[in-house]
């Protein structure tokens, strides 16, 4: 029962997180990214075998594989964004979690950019 | 697993033992000496979550195939 694990990883750190806050606020901050980092480490296996299993499914329904690892990076580069924003945000720092936002977005859209061009072109060719 | 989960408990020791040592050190009369304590106990605790970061990355790039 993994979900009994991380409900109890993330009840025990919010407890010492409040405990902490009141006397040294900074350690608190990187006490929940701690607690944050864990529980996604946790995770990051069951997600893997999920994209096993996607990758499996795009090879037998013949995908170019291009296509599919672009979707897969620009997943990750979401994930790691959000997590950052997410800390930042939590320490007050709504700015700074913006930033790291449009940043991500920016990156996703330079990953995206060939397969638009790959739509334009398939676009192209059906035109006259 | 429970590895890492202990590092939730250093952390917390650490801020508890900070906080203590620092009220003892102000009721001491030797506030720079606190101030020292709290750097260190930060310092402490950033490498030990600057190094669970980078493991997390890691971790991230080879799922995600980013490379």
């Amino acid at each position: 029962m993994d979900v009994l694990q991380i409900v109890a990883i993330g009840l025990i750190a919010t407890v010492l997180v409040v405990v902490v806050r009141s006397q040294r606020p900074e350690l608190a901050l990187l006490l929940s990214v701690a607690a944050g980092v864990i529980i996604f480490l946790l995770v990051l296996g069951k997600i893997g075998s999920i994209m096993d299993v996607i990758k499996d499914l795009a090879a037998r329904a013949g995908i170019n594989m291009v296509y599919l690892g672009t979707i897969l990076k620009i997943i990750g580069i979401a994930y790691i964004a959000e997590f950052g924003a997410q800390i930042c945000r939590d320490a007050g720092e709504g700015a700074v979690a913006t930033k790291i936002e449009f940043a991500s977005k920016i990156l996703i859209m330079v990953l995206a950019v060939p397969i638009v061009v790959a739509v334009l072109q398939a676009l192209l060719k059906l035109v006259p | 697993m429970g590895n890492s989960v202990d590092l939730i408990f250093k952390i917390a020791g650490v801020g508890i033992l900070v906080a203590v040592l620092n009220t003892i050190l102000k009721h001491a009369g030797k506030e720079e000496q606190g101030h020292l304590v709290t750097l260190a106990g930060l310092a402490i605790v950033f490498i030990w979550v600057i190094q669970l970061l980078a493991n997390l990355f890691d971790q991230v790039k080879s799922v995600f195939k980013l490379f």
